[in-house]
């Protein structure tokens, strides 16, 4: 990095602003969604797709996507309790006091999706970074074309934003929702997400993509997607990396060339797919 | 009003195929429906017909008490459901029941079993295409015990 770039790295963006939780949504037994509103002066906006690193004071900081992006500075990051932070995150109540730094890296590709089908595919969680996407795509449902959803889960707990994606269905938008694993009552479906894929009702030539669940989903998604007949470069899926610094300069999260937090966490396909899936050595 | 040899012509697994054919297959057909909740097959049963789905869902799903009933994969319109008819002792092995109205061909296994036997030609054409669903199925199967939806934060 030369000296004029490290000058470019403000404070701001290497100290945690003070945001209290507004509300704390459960989402399912691990899940929580904080509704967060700054202290102080608000953050920048995010974009879609982007993400904040996370402090839970005394405890740690994490990586997390923005879920929401409301008035007045308000921001909403929906996690999962997989480890002190997060789960320390998670347990923060309503009137608490959490640390947020960014918005940091890419975001989706929404402006050149613009006036294209557009197919949006979570796994898991995955549907929390897609979900600003898919407020954005409803907001301006007529720049776009046919739009899909896609939603895959291990269990029908695990689904998240239910509401929401049944009200994407009135917007003209289709919505198909799988799990790997169900009992009755339950009548959806039940297989796995990339299944979906050949359902979508749209122009393969003329679709965007954007695929966000683990790095195992997207790469078996993105193949039934190239199937399809997608365009690999109009395929942006969000990769989630060891995130420390969220600046580029500490290198935890390199995937070869790329430094995930800096250069994606949003990247297109052909950027990504010779370094995902390769064994560590 | 469509023929057999119609509806199945529109099918994936049947796309393709010679009109002889298509007739050689709808000759053990029979159009058919079901209303929600109706069975398409019940575990321990002969397995003596298998459908072709055009349109609707069904489930495929297995009693278990005490844990309930345990849905173990759905298909919708364009799948087959049921194997069972291809191998002895032709028993299905799995209850099939509809979540909402079905329209459907059912196809007699024995009959066309006996067909592919006559005709080799025409057996093998048959066996190559359920083997690639049968092969679908097992990757979609494998897929599945990967765990796709992994523990991650956000």
């Amino acid at each position: 990095m030369s000296r004029a770039e490290a000058a470019a790295i403000t404070a701001d963006a290497t100290v945690p602003v003070a945001h209290r939780v507004l509300h704390r949504v459960e989402e399912a037994d691990d899940t929580a969604t904080l509704v967060l509103e700054p202290v102080d002066a608000p953050l920048a906006a995010p974009r879609p797709g982007q993400f904040h690193m996370m402090w839970a004071f005394g405890v740690g900081e994490v990586p997390i996507s923005v879920s929401a992006i409301g008035p007045a500075g308000t921001l909403s990051h929906t996690v999962r309790a997989v480890g002190p932070v997060t789960a320390a995150l998670v347990a923060t109540p309503p009137g608490g006091v959490i640390g947020l730094r960014g918005p940091f890296g890419t975001g989706w590709p929404l402006e050149d999706a613009a006036g294209r089908h557009v197919v949006l595919v979570a796994g898991g969680l995955g549907i929390a970074p897609l979900r600003p996407a898919l407020a954005h795509l409803l907001a301006r449902r007529s720049s776009f074309g046919r739009a899909a959803v896609l939603v895959g889960a291990r269990s029908p707990s695990g689904l998240l934003f239910t509401a929401e994606l049944e009200a994407a269905r009135e917007h003209d938008v289709q919505v198909e929702v799988t799990v790997d694993h169900a009992m009755r009552p339950w009548v959806g479906d039940v297989g796995v997400v990339t299944e979906l894929v050949p359902r979508v009702d749209l122009d393969a030539d003329a679709a965007a993509a954007m695929v966000c669940g683990p790095e195992l989903m997207m790469r078996l998604t993105v193949r039934a997607l190239l199937e399809r007949g997608l365009a690999p470069e109009r395929i942006a899926v969000a990769l989630e990396r060891n995130m420390q610094c969220a600046i580029g300069t500490c290198g935890h999260c390199q995937l070869g060339p790329l430094f995930v937090c800096r250069d994606g966490p949003v990247l297109t396909w052909p950027r990504v797919a010779t370094s995902l899936g390769v064994r560590e050595r | 009003m469509k023929s057999i040899a119609d509806l199945l012509a529109e099918q994936p697994t049947f796309a393709g195929l010679p009109m002889d054919a298509l007739e050689l297959i709808a000759g053990c057909g029979v159009n058919t429906g079901f209303e929600a909740g109706q069975y398409l097959l019940r575990e321990g049963d002969p397995a003596d017909s298998f459908f072709v789905l055009r349109s609707g869902r069904v489930a495929l799903e297995m009693s278990a008490p005490p844990r309930g009933v345990l849905v173990i994969e759905t298909f919708g319109g364009g799948d087959v459901v049921g194997w069972s008819w291809l191998f002895p002792p032709y028993r299905w092995h799995f209850d099939a029941v509809a979540l909402e109205p079905v329209r459907a061909v059912a196809l007699d296994g024995a009959c066309l079993r006996g067909k592919c036997e006559e005709d080799p030609t025409f057996g093998f054409e048959l066996t190559r295409r359920f083997a690639h669903l049968l092969v679908g199925r097992l990757q979609a199967t494998r897929v599945r015990l990967l765990d796709l939806y992994g523990d991650v934060a956000s």
